[in-house]
């Protein structure tokens, strides 16, 4: 028997840690979005394969800025102390992943600015015919278009493991504490953006080719979960403790059915189907997936927060 | 310099809160939240059992993972015997040291920045000890410089047994539990 | 009741208009010397005595811009030796307690229901001295009776004396320490008293009986007892809880709820048995040894077995532990004791245990207080009034004695109208429904009152009933009477105001003084202002008020306290002169002259014996609208054996409600599964579960001990209430 009574009681703190609500998870979710748009637009650009992946490719910077400010404006809302927030930008301080972030998030604009202007829509073109005639000489740099195509593929992933990174460098948190977690929220989000472009693409062979890929990154995602989870029981008490919150605790019966089953299995298996012909395609799948990705971002940050280190008792015994 | 550090008897102390108390009124600490409170932690089964009494509160860490976390700087180790402090003007209270903290130690106050035990720094700077210390009615509290192997607290834990919290956390916590 | 008409109002203050100018413009004179002192800039620390508990520590205020910052002990002063208690510490937050009573309150609804019309303290102290001369004339002075707990009563008890009043009574007797004080005056002709004159820093031995220190923070036991930890004294500690005090000792015994007179014939047994006792003392100081040494032959640690639940060995091995430290070990007389209505006879066994190890006025056991000789002010003569005290009808209980009376007596009284009416009470500090056990039976008494005048610093329970309400500043913001407490050192103490009161609250002096005015009393007042008596009194005494003023206490020369250090014991106060093991006094009246054991009722089936006790930040229900205390603890919890909730399927953390055995329900209150607690008791903090809505931060949380003591044996001996004879269960939302 081990009774542990404790007179704290501090908001936020207690009985459990409640710091992070919806603003977190949505950020890090539209973070890991992003991320996933970048890499397959930026992939799509460097390796030249520009011609039927039109929406991944120039639709993809407008929704990124669009999603990454929301994601920022999350992030922002979730500040206790709003008012200071500039200090983030007097200084770069290399152990803080929410440091990196914030100066990841600030590289990321001009990013998908220039990735804008290579492919500007056709009536801005109109309008404004300076800005038609710099997009056009930019498209015309086929070396500066590779190396965008590699900047963005690169602060993408950046980006998305930084979303899981920001988390998994918490020791005091078990749950968050793994080093699969980055690879898991690059998968998600890397599924979440081909699920996107899935779900707005008017190309067919695009889509085509995106529910193919999505498929492969929910297999990967899949994977990963398998591994964090045995690498969680096999590790310390806490560990296991924080597995538990997943697999039978508070969190499993999201977690196994709108993660696993809705978010992943699922969605996998229609677009199986529909990839090889048997059904056409759906919005339902991606839609799924998305919903997944979002969700699984909920729980993490949440379990994360409800997990703790024991506390020892009479080591000197 | 200086390392200050805190060594509590777990022997002498009751448990009644006068450190928390003490706190409040020396710090302000605003209704609702502690910066230091009290863990009592009882193992066996009735009548056979050992109870251990603890005034917890910020390990003042060595190795301060809240200090890494954070993005601005403003949660920093002083020049002043390697107090962890926060400095409220940099904060932006992202609450990443909150959940840093494997002593939950931390909360964000009313006004927005996250604050916590500050071993009284303004108190020590004169001279005394921090406000828990020097009220406690047990004498249980001690207040010290370790890099100094003549102080009170250099002493006890070289002629008593002692444990820290979570050790394995590897912060390096400087409240000492004597046992 | 009668409505107030205007000019009525009129006629009276007419009348007592001389003397109220008076004491207002002194009364104007000391405000604004407390405001020069709230525009200062900077930091001022101004000394005082502290009354959050009764033990009266001395304090230091620290003023920083005018306000109130915090409070520490001063370090000069003998009882808090500069360190104050977490209640002590907390004070700060009376102060700003934004639901204290703020203005005078005069009742507009039935009683009860708390409507109230704010009136000016003329009007409310006018239609007060009318409502007593009323009852005074109509009844007589002893119709009315006063409860008053803490030195802030001092004069409201010298203003109602001087109106012929005698009843007066204090629940620190009957409900608290009686019969303590009744054991050892019949055994040894003194009492313990308050604060208690145990040397717990320098014992090396000692035993604690349901005295749970360090839950109970009086302060300066609370230090000697953390030294005697510190120093390695071996600690036994009797009780059915494992309390705060049982992880600090040697040897915790368990012990069934009830049965500590048995386990205590046992240690006296094993004493005598084994020839451990003090053979020297005994025959020098004691009278009825050898009587005793017969009564006790059956009281074997195997016979105490089966009562207590205490293996006979365990037993033995803790008095023999006692003896072998003797005479620096002790058996702690406690202090809250009325527990099972035969208390005095325990404590009695307690007071002959003690004997038998030798240790009055030894160090390391108990020593002689000693106090500061300071002269009384030279008031007039009270008038003489020729009747008995209504709460002791035909000495019903022969040893009440009158110091502090019998709260509990007051109440049937009143109900009963026997042996004559109670029409008026006047209570000052304490609240009547939440410290006596029953609140219902104090309802109904008051319910027979014609006038309840309540005179605290916040909206208690009883205020909430009462016709007049009077808002008293808090501690630290008035002058009071000089704490001349009996202790290790003779000292005064002296109480002054650190910052002025934040509303129309006033003094308890000041209200007392025109309240004696207004009853055409003033002559009983010869000072107008409180400094004049403070400074009379002490400049009488030899000694410099000025200086008072400044360190806050005074310690006069050290006396010897302790026969090791020359001082002679005397028993000059019993009827032998000696230590009666044999109580002359109780075979006298007819009562057991040596401790009887009576075995408590036991718990019908599914129910819990019901115990209570302190928690180290409040101070009975007085202290539940303190914003700083209330953060600590802000309601009660019942503490449920963890392998016995299993059975009733209770989970750590839910709220029930509790049944007692008379169907009494509880308001709900949270399970806290332990295994700190025997499994045929359940415990829970008093002084909680608060019904008066004006105290917002209390309201309804956590649960009323009192409400649920329907049934409280009375001890035949002293009248005391003994409240630990009631048995819960538990009932599901």
């Amino acid at each position: 028997m081990n009774e542990l009574v404790i007179t704290r009681h501090n908001e936020m703190i207690d009985p459990h840690l409640s710091i992070w609500g919806w603003e977190i998870p949505v950020y890090l979710f539209l973070g890991g979005l992003v991320a996933g748009m970048m890499i397959i637009s930026g992939y799509f650009i460097l390796t030249g394969r520009t011609k039927n992946t039109l929406c991944s490719c120039f639709r993809i910077p407008i929704i990124g800025i669009v999603a990454i400010s929301l994601g920022m404006l999350a992030l922002f809302l979730d500040l206790e102390h709003k008012l200071y927030v500039w200090n983030l930008y007097l200084n770069f301080k290399w152990e803080s992943p929410m440091s990196w972030g914030a100066w990841i998030l600030l590289i990321i604009y001009p990013i998908l600015f220039l990735g804008l202007l290579i492919r500007i829509p056709e009536e801005v073109g109109k309008k404004f015919p300076k800005i038609n005639s710099l997009s056009i000489k930019l498209r015309e740099k086929t070396q500066f278009v590779k190396f965008l195509g590699a900047l963005s593929m690169i602060f993408g992933g950046l980006l998305g493991a930084y979303t899981a990174v920001l988390l998994s460098a918490f020791s005091a948190r078990p749950a968050w504490n793994s080093p699969m977690l980055w690879t898991l929220f690059l998968a998600s989000g890397l599924s979440s953006a081909a699920a996107l472009v899935h779900l707005i693409g008017k190309d067919p062979t695009e889509r085509h080719l995106l529910a193919k890929a999505d498929n492969s990154f929910l297999i990967a995602e899949l994977i990963i979960i398998v591994l964090m989870i045995i690498g969680f029981v096999s590790s310390s008490q806490v560990h296991i403790d924080a597995a538990k919150l997943f697999l039978s605790g508070p969190f499993a019966a999201t977690f196994w059915v709108f993660v696993v089953f809705l978010g992943i299995v699922i969605p996998f298996i229609i677009q199986i189907l529909s990839v090889n012909n048997k059904i056409p395609h759906t919005n339902i799948a991606p839609l799924l997936v998305m919903l997944g990705g979002l969700i699984l971002r909920f729980i993490v940050v949440y379990a994360g927060q409800y997990s703790h280190w024991h506390r020892n008792f009479f080591i000197g015994y | 310099m200086a390392r200050y550090a805190m060594v509590i008897d777990t022997v002498k102390c009751v448990g009644c809160m006068d450190c928390v108390v003490a706190c409040k009124t020396e710090n302000n600490v605003p209704e609702g939240f502690n910066r230091d409170w009290i863990a009592y932690e009882t193992i066996g089964k009735y009548p056979t059992l050992h109870m251990e009494i603890r005034s917890e509160r910020c390990n003042h860490c060595d190795n301060p993972p809240c200090v890494y976390t954070c993005p601005t700087g403003a949660s920093h180790i002083s020049e002043i015997g390697g107090i962890v402090l926060v400095d409220y003007d940099k904060c932006i209270g992202c609450k990443a040291c909150i959940a840093a903290c494997p002593y939950d130690a931390r909360f964000i106050h009313p006004d927005g920045y996250a604050t916590k035990c500050t071993f009284c720094e303004h108190r020590v700077v004169q001279g005394l000890d921090p406000a828990c210390v020097s009220t406690c009615p047990t004498h249980c509290m001690y207040f010290g410089d370790l890099d100094d192997p003549n102080s009170q607290v250099s002493k006890l834990l070289q002629s008593r047994k002692y444990h820290v919290l979570q050790p394995e956390t590897g912060t390096k916590p400087q409240i000492y539990y004597l046992i | 009741m009668e409505k107030i008409t205007r000019r009525k109002f009129l006629e009276i203050s007419g009348a007592t208009f001389a003397g109220a100018t008076i004491v207002a413009s002194s009364n104007r004179a000391i405000e604004s010397a407390i405001l020069d002192n709230e525009n200062k800039k900077g930091l001022v620390k101004i000394p005082s005595y502290c009354s959050i508990c009764f033990w009266k520590c001395g304090l230091i205020g620290y003023v920083k811009d005018g306000k109130l910052w915090k409070l520490e002990g001063n370090p000069l002063d003998p009882l808090s030796k500069g360190r104050l208690c977490p209640r002590g510490n907390g004070g700060v937050g009376q102060h700003y307690d934004p639901d204290r009573l703020k203005a005078p309150l005069v009742r507009v609804g039935s009683p009860g229901e708390e409507k109230w019309k704010i009136s000016t303290w003329d009007e409310a102290l006018n239609y007060s001295a009318r409502k007593l001369i009323e009852i005074k004339e109509k009844y007589g002075p002893q119709s009315i009776a006063v409860f008053s707990h803490g030195p802030g009563g001092a004069f409201l008890k010298h203003t109602m004396r001087a109106f012929g009043v005698k009843n007066f009574t204090a629940p620190s007797f009957a409900q608290c320490r009686g019969p303590r004080e009744v054991a050892f005056e019949l055994t040894y002709g003194e009492i313990i008293g308050s604060p208690e004159r145990t040397d717990i820093g320098n014992s090396r031995c000692f035993a604690l009986i349901g005295s749970h220190l360090g839950e109970n923070m009086h302060n300066t036991q609370v230090q000697e007892f953390a030294k005697a930890i510190a120093k390695g004294a071996t600690i036994i500690v009797v009780d059915p809880r494992f309390s705060i005090a049982a992880s600090k000792a040697k040897y915790y015994l368990p012990i069934k709820p009830g049965t500590d007179t048995a386990l205590l014939l046992a240690w006296i047994n094993v004493l005598i048995e084994e020839n451990l006792f003090d053979k020297d003392f005994v025959e020098t100081y004691t009278f009825g040894f050898d009587q005793l040494k017969e009564y006790i032959k059956p009281y074997t640690p195997e016979w105490a077995f089966t009562e207590t639940g205490i293996q006979p060995e365990l037993i033995r091995e803790t008095v023999r532990e006692l003896a072998r430290n003797k005479p620096a070990s002790f058996v702690h007389p406690g202090r809250h004791v009325n527990w099972y209505g035969n208390d005095v006879q325990r404590l009695r066994a307690v007071a002959i245990i003690n004997a038998l190890l030798g240790n009055w006025n030894h160090r390391g056991a108990f020593f002689k207080p000693v106090k500061m000789d300071i002269p009384k002010y030279p008031y007039p003569p009270y008038p003489d009034v020729d009747y008995d005290v209504v709460y002791n009808p035909d000495n019903q209980y022969p040893f009440a004695g009158e110091e502090e009376g019998l709260t509990n007596g007051v109440r049937s009284a009143t109900i009963t109208g026997k042996p004559y009416p109670i029409k008026a009470w006047v209570v000052y500090g304490t609240n009547l429904i939440q410290t006596l056990p029953n609140p219902s039976e104090t309802i109904e008494a008051i319910k027979k009152l014609e006038f309840l005048l309540v005179i605290d610093v916040i909206q208690s329970e009883i205020a909430m009933w009462a016709d007049v309400v009077l808002p008293e500043s808090i501690y630290l913001e008035r002058y009071d009477e000089l704490n001349i407490s009996p202790f290790k050192v003779p000292f005064v103490g002296i109480r002054q105001p650190v910052v002025p009161p934040p509303h129309d609250q006033k003094d308890g002096w000041w209200i007392a003084r025109k309240l004696a005015v207004k009853l055409g009393l003033e002559q009983y007042y010869p000072w107008k202002h409180i400094e004049q008596y403070l400074k009379f009194r002490v400049e009488s005494a030899g000694l410099s008020y000025e200086q008072l003023k400044k360190d806050g206490v005074i310690v006069g020369k050290e006396k010897p306290i302790f026969v090791e250090d020359g001082l002679n014991l005397e028993f000059s106060f019993t009827p032998t002169q000696k230590i009666e093991l044999y109580s002359t006094q109780l075979a006298e009246k007819g009562l057991p002259p040596f401790p009887v054991y009576e075995r408590p009722p036991e718990p019908p089936p599914g129910y819990f014996r019901l115990l209570f006790g302190r928690s180290p930040v409040h101070t009975f229900s007085m202290t539940q609208s303190n914003p700083i205390l209330m953060d600590m603890v802000d309601e009660n919890e019942v503490w449920v054996n963890s392998d016995v909730a299993s059975t009733f399927g209770l989970n750590n953390g839910e709220y029930v409600r509790l049944m007692n055995q008379d169907g009494v329900v509880s308001n709900k209150v949270k399970v806290r599964l332990t295994q700190r607690i025997r499994p045929d008791c359940v415990f829970m903090l008093h002084g909680f579960g608060h019904t008066s809505k004006r105290l917002k931060r209390a309201y309804l949380k956590g649960t009323s001990d009192s409400e649920l003591i329907t049934r409280y044996d009375i001890d035949p001996i002293m009248g005391a209430t003994g409240m630990n004879n009631n048995f819960v269960t538990f009932v599901r939302e």
